[in-house]
């Protein structure tokens, strides 16, 4: 997994609650055996029109979303499917931040394994980004050491992170060696417990 | 001792590790690996060259994107790949499989208990979000994504943040014609789509203990819909007796020190939660959503509410959009809703019990014009259960299609939808945008009030449902 310390990035705006994993990637798109390549079905329904065009209404669509990488969302951000194509959908299209006054369980956890950082940022901070980034370009620099949030206009926010996630990221570490070292810890309950 | 809740009871349990500043590394009794979501983590062990440390706790079956009319020849090139995909991934790491043509074939979420391996005290997982299903025995049971999938195969573990525990306590006795589907969408109704999140909820109460264990994995199947990773109901006789004699169950002796323990796993008196909140059964009408996420609900006598009602600008925002996308007008009468589909399954309610409650309905009545009504058992033993009392041959004359079973038209993966701005009363979870095909309107209700659809043409309630007037 590719680390992340510190992303300098453009922000777009979803200002819609309770988007759900199915929106993010619908489900026609959930066939393919592979984990890439689902960047061009990013919240499908909403970004293109029956005849295939961009929906010209569509925030994402917009100018200044363009080459976005953090997400600006909503409550509830993800809820619904378990669907880890979600995360790969976003990821996958270019965002490596989304920030939200809340997320759904599984799809924070989701994040984390393929180096997005979900970050749960206070509601009135959240509307001032969107207000901030309302059909405009606006840039946004995310620190995860220092958990901290910036704009060059002197906005600044920090969030709470779990240490354990936190040292994930940054390091780019992938969990499973992570959890194999623990490995006879696992046999040793395996011996304790019959199944 | 300290008084416990069987959450906390099962999470001590499992844990193998639990350092300070991590998540605690818990133990899997049973991880259920379905086609959509486990290629993947397949091909991530293959990858780094690592094997499925438990394949005896592993269980496969394929049910998203089965087709439900013929099942021997699947037309669609990819969702037949997956399907093949995980035949060959269970091959190669020796992990049982129910594939299409095993009688034991079905939604996963109903042919775990069907075969007995969700058991009481037991932890859960699966790559999908409905498994906590099997909550409804008294197991810890949650979904998860693909790269936990090939974690779960790769360790047999899980790390995760202790969760904090609700209480749902449902009151009183249900009212006839009232129903675990109602009890469920009442409770997410009155408290959000998002009040579980970060717990674990637990449904006590008179009318949980008052419910068959059918009825008890609909209400834990829709915990997710209210944010909870996971719901359960500690165990009761009632489980002990639905588990006895299953394929999967020890039998004799074994059985009955097992009961034992499971018993014992219900939490004690006087154990607190970290919160409760509370639904009196008499509040509770038949239930029918009018929105796009499944707390947009009121009772059959209800109507459809307006932007105006909501308490603030966010929820606003939400009534409008889910008023846009349905076609609703504010106030219109839940009873003036028509619509021109029906489907009836999904791992919500496609059992034996759901299906006999349809078939009370359809019984010596026919689906109104212009309706296409369509009945999905949710496994193959169901099917074959329900043909053996009937049920195939009441829906029919009815007027209803009788499907093999499969996830169907809950998500629509495989070849079954409902067309563009269509409407449809379904018994599935989630009345999403785009969930049932694009563009098309989704309203969750009971397999009764399905049924009772199909013959009006529009909601009704069920109570009120005129006599047949066809005659056998
Ligand atoms: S029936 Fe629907 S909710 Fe249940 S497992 Fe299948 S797709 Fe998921």
């Amino acid at each position: 997994m590719e680390p992340l310390v510190k992303h300098e990035g453009n922000t777009a705006v979803l200002p819609r609650v309770n988007v759900d994993t199915d929106q993010i990637i619908p489900k026609q798109f959930l066939k393919r055996v592979e984990r890439s390549g689902f960047g061009q079905f990013l919240f499908f329904d909403w970004r293109f029109l029956a005849n295939g065009k961009d929906n010209p209404d569509f925030e994402l669509n917009q100018d200044s979303a363009e080459n976005a990488t953090i997400l600006i969302a909503d409550h509830n951000f993800g809820c619904g499917s378990s669907r880890e194509h979600a995360p790969w959908a976003l990821q996958d299209y270019g965002f490596r931040v989304i920030i939200a006054p809340s997320f759904a369980d599984i799809f924070y956890n989701n994040c984390f394994k393929n180096g997005i950082l979900p970050i749960r940022l206070q509601e009135e901070k959240v509307y001032e980004l969107m207000e901030n980034g309302k059909d405009k370009v606006y840039n946004l620099t995310v620190d995860l050491e220092n958990q901290k949030i910036a704009d060059k206009d002197g906005f600044e926010a920090s969030f709470t992170i779990d240490s354990y996630w936190k040292e994930m990221l940054l390091n780019g570490w992938d969990e499973i060696s992570l959890t194999l070292q623990y490995e006879n810890k696992i046999t040793e309950y395996e011996d304790k417990v019959t199944l | 001792m300290q008084p416990k809740t069987i959450i906390e009871k099962i999470w001590e349990k499992h844990t193998v590790l639990s350092e300070q500043g991590k998540p605690d590394l818990l133990y899997i009794d049973l991880h259920m690996v379905h086609e959509v979501t486990s290629p993947q983590a397949f091909e991530g062990l293959r990858l780094t060259d690592r094997k499925v440390r438990r394949p005896d706790l592993t269980f496969a079956t394929m049910d998203h994107n089965v087709p439900t009319d013929n099942r021997t020849s699947i037309k669609d090139a990819i969702a037949r790949k997956q399907m093949e995909t995980l035949s060959n991934n269970c091959n190669e790491f020796g992990i049982e499989i129910a594939d299409l043509d095993s009688p034991d074939n079905g939604i996963v979420h109903v042919i775990g208990p069907e075969l007995g391996l969700t058991q009481p005290g037991k932890t859960i997982v699966c790559g999908d979000s409905h498994t906590s299903t099997h909550g409804a025995f008294g197991a810890l049971a949650f979904g998860i994504g693909t790269s936990e999938v090939e974690h779960v195969l790769a360790t047999q573990t899980i790390w995760q943040s202790k969760p904090k525990t609700m209480e749902v306590k449902v009151n009183g006795r249900l009212a006839p014609g009232v129903t675990a589907k109602d009890i469920i969408l009442a409770v997410i109704a009155k408290y959000g789509v998002d009040f579980g999140t970060g717990y674990v909820l637990e449904y006590t109460g008179e009318a949980i203990r008052g419910l068959t264990m059918e009825e008890r994995m609909t209400i834990c199947n829709m915990s997710i819909e209210a944010g909870a990773r996971a719901g359960l109901i500690s165990p009761d006789q009632v489980t002990v007796d639905y588990l006895k004699g299953r394929e999967k169950v020890p039998s004799g002796e074994e059985f009955d020190k097992k009961a034992s323990e499971w018993l014992a796993l219900s939490t004690d008196e006087g154990a607190q939660y970290d919160a409760v909140v509370e639904i009196d059964s008499e509040e509770i009408e038949p239930m029918v959503t009018w929105g796009t996420n499944p707390s947009q609900g009121v009772g059959i006598h209800g109507t459809v509410p307006s932007p105006e009602d909501a308490e603030n600008e966010a929820g606003r925002k939400a009534i409008q959009q889910s008023l846009d996308y349905m076609d609703l007008k504010p106030g219109t009468k839940m009873t003036d809703i028509s619509i021109e589909h029906v489907f009836i399954g999904s791992c919500t309610n496609s059992r034996l019990s759901d299906l006999r409650a349809a078939a009370e309905i359809a019984k010596g009545r026919k689906v109104a014009e212009g309706v296409r009504a369509m009945v999905v058992p949710g496994s193959q033993k169901v099917k074959i259960a329900a043909e053996k009392e009937g049920l195939d041959k009441i829906f029919i004359e009815a007027g209803f299609d009788w499907r093999e079973s499969g996830c169907s038209m809950c998500l629509s993966m495989n070849p079954d939808f409902v067309p563009e701005g269509e409407r449809c009363a379904s018994t599935s979870n989630r009345n999403f945008e785009g969930r049932q095909g694009k563009g098309a309107r989704t309203h969750l209700v009971s397999p009764a009030m399905a049924a009772a659809a199909a013959i009006s043409g529009k909601f009704v309630d069920v109570r009120k449902l005129e006599e047949p007037s066809v005659t056998q």
